[in-house]
């Protein structure tokens, strides 16, 4: 017996240096609120969809990469016509989809002209409008002809919406998507968690995780205790509101409180007596507390914001000075406007918890100055209907989670039921231009213009609250599109 | 017998078809459209019309109803309409979760809630008693995503024997997945077990009261025999209707219980469906319960002949 001793312990000794010298975990379970419906981003609007694929298992001809910048993708490079309105993409060679097709200018002319056709369920088929034809120069090579110069069109083709698909895969994505990306799809277990692996020819940098799994978690209160035990090692976006302090203080975790691309405003029907009003609009704005409502509707996180556009973004500009919170200069200016006995109106809220909670907040901030708001909570599905489509409402609460999209005031029709020709005119006139310092001098004004204007009440920047494993490295603090780009996700000792 | 047999199933089908006409109609006014909730805030309206042409939302109600009617005669139930695959694959993947779980959730509060009530019964009035029913009175009032959280923190976090939720699947192996389910089903089994307990201690009281029970106590059967064989068979009938209730509520009644160990049952399956007006999906579902339901009932009412001989003299 005695003889055995030595080599027990050689054999433990080596076991142990063994663990220790092998490599940092590579699998990463992640936990996320919502399902994705499909697995298609270029079927459908919700952010899930794109927080498991984007960047990971599907890449378009340019990305944005994590501070909002588009980079190349599957184009490696580009060239733009004098009169900006040719664009001709130099694509990658030796790509291949995770089926084992070949990807080359075929696809990408398939996957624009699919999203645009006429009978495209594409959720941004705008970004498409201004292409007129796209051609395949060679394999390798394709042109894009638009119909108008368009300064966002690099930006439009980094969005998941814009991914290139196969048309071997295109119909079965929404199952079983077949993408270009560094992780393959593996296996969705509906209801319950979604499995990428790496995928052993990738064309690029290839990933440092061998595996990722999301784990759907609809409830706060479960998450804690998942990430507690070590089930999950990552929630990258989860709105923890009062779960957060259970975690907030672990040496285990790192909490990284991040801005994302949502403009949350009180939204108001500007064709709507009284609303139709400048004055009316200019006193919700000065009895509006952004800090209060900051606190209550977003556990005091997020950056408050004076107009459409994110604090991220390299052409903002901090208007929340126009109308500062001024509960007596609100109630002057609703006595100038001819309101001295107050307003009744309604305030319709949808089902998440910034609205909810905001607007408890707003209802009562706005009755100190003589605004009575009734509210009625409605179901998404509801909401959509009645405010966004119908447009039968005064007055809600949403987020705009669209990168951007200060042009949705242009819009002929959108709910705010805003009518600036000026406004149009600096939209227009951005969508003719490419040049950087004028794009950010006419997004600056196109910003002025709203906040003076009073469209909506802007309230602030819906943060992006993450906290993982603090031996995770990699992931997004930001969200300037809805992703969790795992390419260079690493676990480090 | 048979013509018993024969009456229950023709109003079981006619409670089925009455059903399957309130479902549909109720979730077809639902306002909402689910072609503009998949496409969100920044659609086109001509890509959401062309998804409502996708979907076959564009048929009038009647031919939206017969076709669904007659897909389910032939177990067709349909595509879902956000996940788009066959509503029935859905149904059957949630089941494997809501099946098992409410079986073994109903085996244990049966199993606890049984002995309890009738050990209740027979000490009526001393501490014993008290202290049972006073226990099933907490177990009532307890909310159970609050005792689901209390579990998780004490078996997942803190002793870290089983999973803190999720669900792996039965391919997994059959330990890995009842470790999953063990904490939900006695998270759900506990109020069950307070309500039967409840529920059977008064039924056996009632019955315990009657004078065959005094009869047989003069004819000298020990207190157990007449307890157990003759008081709890006759006292049976309103513990299993009760018990026949609580199988069909753990079935999809389950939400909360799932939300917190983030199980992919049916209760979700439907809550999710609702909100996304995957109308086909929850048609669908709320049928299969109904059908649950009645069958369940139907085998309850079967039982009460096997419990009480004198209702199958009577039919």
């Amino acid at each position: 017996m005695k003889t055995w001793k030595p080599v027990l312990a050689a054999a433990a000794f080596a076991l142990a240096t063994c663990s220790v010298a092998s490599a940092a975990r590579t699998d990463l379970i992640l936990g996320m609120p919502l399902e994705p419906p499909h697995m298609d981003p270029t079927a459908g609007a919700a952010a899930a969809i794109d927080e498991v694929l984007y960047a990971n298992v599907f890449e378009g001809l340019t990305r944005i990469g994590s501070r909002g910048e588009v980079l190349p993708a599957l184009a490696e490079s580009w060239t733009v016509s004098d009169d900006g309105k040719t664009y001709t993409f130099k694509l990658h060679t030796g790509v291949k989809f995770h089926d084992g097709t070949d990807f080359d200018a075929e696809d990408v002319k398939f996957s624009l002209d699919r999203a645009r056709a006429e009978d495209s369920t594409n959720a941004q088929k705008g970004l498409f409008a201004a292409i007129d034809t796209v051609e395949v120069v060679d394999p390798a090579t394709v042109k894009v002809s638009l119909k108008n110069p368009q300064g966002s069109f690099l930006y439009n083709l980094g969005w998941g919406d814009a991914v290139v698909v196969a048309p071997e895969s295109a119909e079965t994505n929404k199952e079983k998507p077949i993408g270009t990306g560094p992780f393959r799809f593996e296996n969705w277990a509906k209801g319950s968690s979604i499995t990428l692996v790496k995928s052993a020819d990738y064309w690029g940098e290839p990933a440092l995780l061998e595996k990722a799994e999301f784990r759907i978690i609809p409830d706060a209160a479960a998450a804690v205790p998942a990430l507690l035990s070590g089930d999950v090692q990552a929630l990258p976006n989860f709105a923890l509101g009062d779960a957060l302090p259970q975690v907030e203080n672990d040496p285990r975790f790192k909490v990284v409180i991040g801005a994302t691309e949502g403009e949350t405003v009180l939204s108001t029907n500007n064709k709507k007596p009284p609303f139709d009003q400048l004055k009316v609009r200019q006193a919700i704005a000065h009895a509006l507390d952004r800090k209060a409502i900051i606190d209550g509707a977003s556990a005091g996180f997020g950056v408050p914001i004076g107009s459409h556009f994110s604090p991220a973004n390299a052409a903002y500009i901090d208007l929340t000075g126009t109308y500062p919170f001024d509960p007596e200069k609100s109630k002057e200016l609703l006595k100038e406007a001819g309101f001295e006995n107050g307003i009744k109106a309604t305030l319709k809220l949808p089902p998440v918890a910034y609205a909810r909670d905001g607007g408890q907040i707003i209802a009562s901030q706005l009755r100190d100055v003589g605004i009575d708001l009734e509210i009625i909570p409605v179901e998404w599905a509801d909401w959509l209907k009645q405010v966004f489509t119908e447009k039968d409402y005064d007055l809600s609460i949403v987020s705009h989670t669209e990168p951007n999209d200060i042009d949705i005031y242009s819009r002929k029709d959108y709910y705010f039921n805003y009518d600036n020709p000026a406004f149009d005119k600096l939209i227009e006139e951005l969508n003719l231009t490419s040049d950087e310092t004028k794009r950010t001098e006419l997004y600056q004004q196109a910003q002025k213009i709203l906040a003076d204007d009073a469209v909506n009440g802007f309230l602030f920047e819906l943060p992006k609250i993450g906290i993982w494993d603090a031996k995770v490295e990699g992931l997004w603090e930001n969200s300037p599109i809805q992703a969790n780009d795992l390419t260079k996700v690493k676990w480090v000792d | 017998m048979m013509a018993y047999l024969a009456t229950r199933l023709m109003i079981a089908l006619a409670t089925l078809l009455v059903a399957s006409v309130v479902v549909f109609t109720v979730l077809e006014i639902l306002p909402g459209d689910p072609a503009q909730l998949m496409l969100g805030m920044n659609a086109t309206p001509d890509a959401v019309a062309a998804l409502r042409n996708e979907l076959g939302l564009n048929q009038s109600i009647v031919l939206r109803y017969l076709d669904w009617v007659g897909g389910m005669l032939s177990l067709d139930f349909g595509r879902s309409y956000t996940y788009s695959v066959p509503v029935i694959e859905l149904i059957r993947e949630r089941s494997a979760v809501s099946l098992p779980l409410a079986i073994i959730a109903l085996a244990l509060s049966t199993a606890i809630a049984i002995p309890v009530g009738v050990f209740a019964a027979a000490r009526r009035g001393q501490p014993a008693d008290t202290f049972a029913m006073a226990a099933s009175q907490l177990g009532v009032a307890v909310p159970n995503f609050w005792f689901a959280l209390l579990l998780v923190y004490i078996f997942a976090v803190w002793l870290r024997l089983v999973p803190a939720g999720g669900f792996p699947g039965w391919t997994a192996g059959v330990w890995p997945a009842l470790q999953a389910l063990i904490l939900p089903a006695l998270a759900l089994a506990l109020p069950q077990a307070a309500i039967l307990a409840r529920v059977t201690r008064s039924a056996l009281l009632d019955v315990l009261g009657e004078d065959f029970i005094r009869t047989a106590r003069a004819k000298g059967l020990p207190r157990k025999t007449v307890l157990w064989r003759h008081a709890l068979r006759n006292a049976m009938l309103p513990v299993l209707t009760i018990m026949g209730l609580q199988f069909a509520f753990l079935l999809a009644g389950t939400i909360i219980i799932e939300n917190v160990f983030y199980l992919p049952g049916l209760g979700r399956l439907v809550f999710q469906a609702i909100n996304q007006r995957d109308l086909i999906v929850v048609e669908s579902v709320v049928m299969l319960l109904v059908a649950t339901v009645i069958v369940v009932n139907l085998l309850v009412d079967l039982s009460y002949a096997i419990v009480d001989p004198r209702l199958r003299a009577a039919r």
